[in-house]
């Protein structure tokens, strides 16, 4: 159903610096870009809301397409050697945990060349049985398995050798220790043609497969854990390899082990560290999991750095993606003079559109309006390509919907290489912690539904059509330059959804606040979850789901502390900064079915929040419309709470009602689940639309909503969700400093 | 788990009349019902036109696989399709048709 799509080596970009862009087409030879400025998404263009502007640009027009492929998976390699090389009697083995055994043949520790058949291979056969494999150059392969399937998701230590003196090779297969289960140690011995090195690099988790253009690929990935592979020079007793497989230096002791690999050395960055004296060290490829429990975890300690000896384990996933490495198709130069905002390359091939969207600064050092819109770009990547609406089986009932895939969906549904979120499942269950905008982003697309970026171009769109001058910056930006970023604005804008932050953006954000500036909240669900970013692996996100909260997927205890910052990782309600004590307001309910709407509160009345409600009635109901659930208060919703450090001095403004028993109170809210957690019983559900001062003359005024943006276009805009939100951002542009009530 | 009574025609009934909901408590039952049967055997939509038209499809039991995607099933109206959707799903769970 996709014929074109695309991606850009960067979203972020300040006029005079260049973005390129990757392209590939699925059946077209030919495919037109052109540069459009995105004003305002929607799916449903009858409803008048879409608005884009075509743009010149030099790479506006025609195209070449090409097929560009992606290669999913995750592995880790090693460069072939001297020490590699000369192997002629030798012994492989790992700690290994594989939590799909059973779905086909797949590598564990190899190097290999096939055509002839050359090198050996230690692998999970097609049985979910440890075999071993040897080719002999000329096309000879002999292979033998241990013929008894693994458990799932157990730990056994396996190896594999080759004995060239007596022509012989073996592969064993002993679980860890249990005191309940009756699993069973099983091995095989058999006779072996010779042996060829394949004088190719060594590869874990994966087998080597020649691509088209001749590279070195991937193939038969492992789904699970490795732990300290080691390899000999020789053949090793039992004996041998259990004592090599439980130190952590075994070479001091046995110097046939010519290699030990230490995965929990460097953790957070793609490199493979060998302990040995010969170096043979490596790196991994589409970012598998580190910082994960190993075959000796203790329970003792929860933190990989705190017990590195018992977080030796990379877990690998056969749909882990990085990037996916396309060439570059066109290159644009972004001009000096192109204003601010949210762009997109329009790709259009066959029928079929997409969009690769990218964020205009303003010239490096400057500002061109006194608001900033802060796109929140790290969660747009956190969502980015979610499967879970059509990849779990209790969706509809979370979100009380029938699936209704869009033809994007359907493309990712028939593409797996095309990765996934962080609310999806790996494909052996495991939750998805990384998430990169370095491969086409399908739910990114203007004229998809209402959420995401999409729902944050209807706060763009009601600006532009208010007249009001603002700035687009992203999370990112805040990321790598803190406050300084915000600091030139009187006032920032956030997105309808700014749910993802590293601790540098929140410090950043608090620091800016802590000062004069004023901060704009026109969303819900914000400022919750802890994620991380790192230099090493530019364009990825990186998210663990500690403990509680609408986790989508459960966490793996153990492994709670992310691998890119070594923090702990968790709703940051948890972590020192719950969001009332940033926004005045936290996540109290979620439901998708249908929204309510806000009536005036006792503190919309208080002199000081006056500017707030001009033009408004005192008992008017606001808000009881809007493209997501028909009200302004819905979806996601934020509510007061004292305790988690909403100021005292916060004015409650205006309140919501008429939620439904579909809109539930959030997990890390409940103690214990009881039968009156709905919108229709419950007295909690509801968002406080709040405002307070701050200090340093600055404000908060915070709505609290995630629907709140979906309603500003109601009526052509001309409608009192518009009016409150202008009347708030005029006030916070102005220069009269806001003051604290004594 | 909660078991359908297929000869509930005035619940299915109340469905057709106003798919998008509220729904009476026995009715919500089996709307949850036909909500939580495995992915592989529920029928569901595509949108093929945003807010114009809708196909009937059928995720496969594997990711990568194609979609089964029943052309001759479109609908140009939501809640004619989330009906057939319905039908589908109840025929599935309780072996009766409904008309």
């Amino acid at each position: 159903m996709k014929r074109v799509l695309g991606y850009s080596d960067v979203w972020s970009v300040v006029p005079g610096a260049k973005i390129r862009f990757k392209v590939s087409t699925y059946g077209p030879e030919r495919y037109r870009a052109d540069l459009v400025r995105v004003i305002s998404g929607a799916d449903e263009l009858e409803r008048g809301v879409f608005r884009e502007e075509e743009i010149d640009a030099p790479f506006n027009g025609e195209h070449s397409g090409r097929l560009q492929p992606i290669h999913a998976g995750s592995y880790a390699i090693v460069p072939t050697s001297s020490v590699l090389d000369a192997l002629e009697s030798f012994t492989v083995q790992c700690w290994v945990f594989a939590t799909t055994p059973d779905k086909g043949e797949q590598g564990l520790i190899s190097q290999w060349r096939d055509d002839p058949a050359t090198g050996f291979t230690l692998l999970i056969d097609d049985g979910g049985s440890v075999a071993m494999r040897v080719g002999d150059g000329t096309g000879g392969l002999s292979e033998i398995s241990t013929g008894s399937p693994l458990a799932e998701r157990r730990w056994y230590l396996v190896s594999g050798s080759y004995d060239a003196s007596r022509g012989e090779m073996s592969v064993s297969q002993e679980p860890a220790a249990s005191t309940l289960e009756g699993l069973r140690a099983a091995s095989a011995r058999g006779a072996a043609r010779a042996f060829a090195g394949a004088k190719a690099p060594m590869m874990f988790a994966a087998l080597p497969a020649l691509r088209p253009d001749g590279k070195l690929g991937s193939q038969c990935h492992f789904n699970g854990k490795i732990d300290r592979p080691r390899l000999s020079a020789s053949v090793l007793s039992a004996a041998e390899v259990s004592a090599a497989a439980t130190r952590e230096t075994p070479h001091d002791q046995n110097p046939q082990v010519v290699a030990a690999w230490d995965f929990s050395r460097d953790i957070g960055t793609d490199a493979i560290l060998d302990v040995a004296p010969n170096g043979l060290h490596g790196r991994t490829v589409n970012l598998p999991s580190r910082g994960c429990k190993g075959h000796n975890w203790s329970g003792a300690e929860q933190n990989w750095r705190h017990a590195p000896q018992e977080y030796g384990a990379i877990h690998f996933h056969d749909d882990d993606l990085y990037d996916a490495g396309w060439e570059t198709d066109f290159e644009y130069v972004v001009p000096t003079d192109l204003r601010s905002g949210i762009y997109a390359a329009r790709l259009r091939a066959d029928g079929d559109e997409s969009y690769v969207n990218f964020f205009v600064r303003p010239p490096k050092g400057t500002t061109t309006a006194k608001l900033a819109f802060l796109a929140s770009t790290v969660t747009y990547m956190a969502y980015a390509n979610l499967q879970w609406t059509f990849h779990e089986r209790y969706a509809e009932a979370t979100e009380t919907f029938w699936t209704t895939m869009e033809k994007s969906d359907v493309f990712l549904q028939e593409h797996e290489e095309f990765g996934l979120s962080t609310y999806d499942t790996h494909s052996d269950g495991s939750g998805v912690r990384f998430a990169s905008r370095l491969r086409p982003v399908l739910s990114l697309v203007p004229t998809t539904h209402c959420w995401s970026l999409i729902a944050d171009t209807h706060i763009l769109g009601w600006l532009e059509n208010e007249g009001i001058d603002f700035d687009v910056i992203t999370d990112e930006d805040l990321h790598r330059e803190g406050v300084g970023l915000l600091e030139p604005y009187s006032a920032v804008l956030t997105s309808a959804h700014p749910e993802y932050y590293t601790t540098a953006m929140l410090e950043g954000l608090r620091s800016y606040l802590a000062g004069p500036g004023r901060l704009i909240y026109l969303g819900g669900n914000g400022f919750v979850w802890r994620c991380a970013l790192s230099d090493e692996f530019p364009g990825a996100v990186e998210v663990r789901r500690a403990e509680d909260g609408i986790r989508y997927r459960d966490e793996e205890p153990g492994e709670y502390y992310l691998e890119f910052s070594g923090e702990y990782g968790g709703l940051w309600r948890r972590l020192g900064v719950p969001p009332q004590a940033v926004v005045g307001v936290g996540t109290i309910a979620v439901g998708f079915d249908a929204s309510g709407y806000y009536r005036r509160k006792q503190g919309s009345f208080d002199p000081r929040a006056s500017f707030i409600f001009e033009g408004i009635g005192d008992d008017e109901i606001i808000g009881r419309f809007g493209h997501l659930g028909g009200g302004a208060s819905g979806s996601e919703i934020d509510a007061v709470d004292p305790m988690l450090g909403t100021p005292t001095h916060a004015l409650v403004v205006a309140s919501s009602e008429g939620h439904t028993k579909n809109t539930l109170i959030v997990p890390d809210e409940i103690g214990f689940h009881h039968v009156a957690l709905d919108g229709a019983q419950s007295p909690l559900v509801k968002a406080d639309m709040t405002f307070f001062e701050t200090p340093g003359g600055g404000a908060v005024f915070s709505v609290g909503s995630i629907a709140w943006a979906a309603s500003l276009s109601h009526n052509d805009y001309d409608n009192n969700v518009s009016r409150i939100s202008a009347n708030v951002v005029r006030r916070f542009l102005e220069a009269r400093p806001f003051a604290i009530p004594t | 788990m909660y078991e359908i009574d297929p000869s509930r025609t005035d619940l299915t009934e109340e469905f057709r009349n106003n798919p998008e909901g509220p729904h009476s408590p026995e009715l919500q039952l089996i709307v949850n019902r036909l909500r939580i049967m495995p992915l592989a055997e529920r029928h569901v939509l595509v949108c093929t036109k945003p807010g114009r038209e809708w196909v009937l499809a059928k995720i496969p039991a594997t990711r990568g696989a194609k979609m089964e995607i029943f052309e001759d099933h479109r609908f140009s109206d939501y809640n004619e399709a989330v009906w057939e959707v319905f039908k589908r799903r109840w025929k599935t769970v309780t072996g009766h048709d409904l008309t």
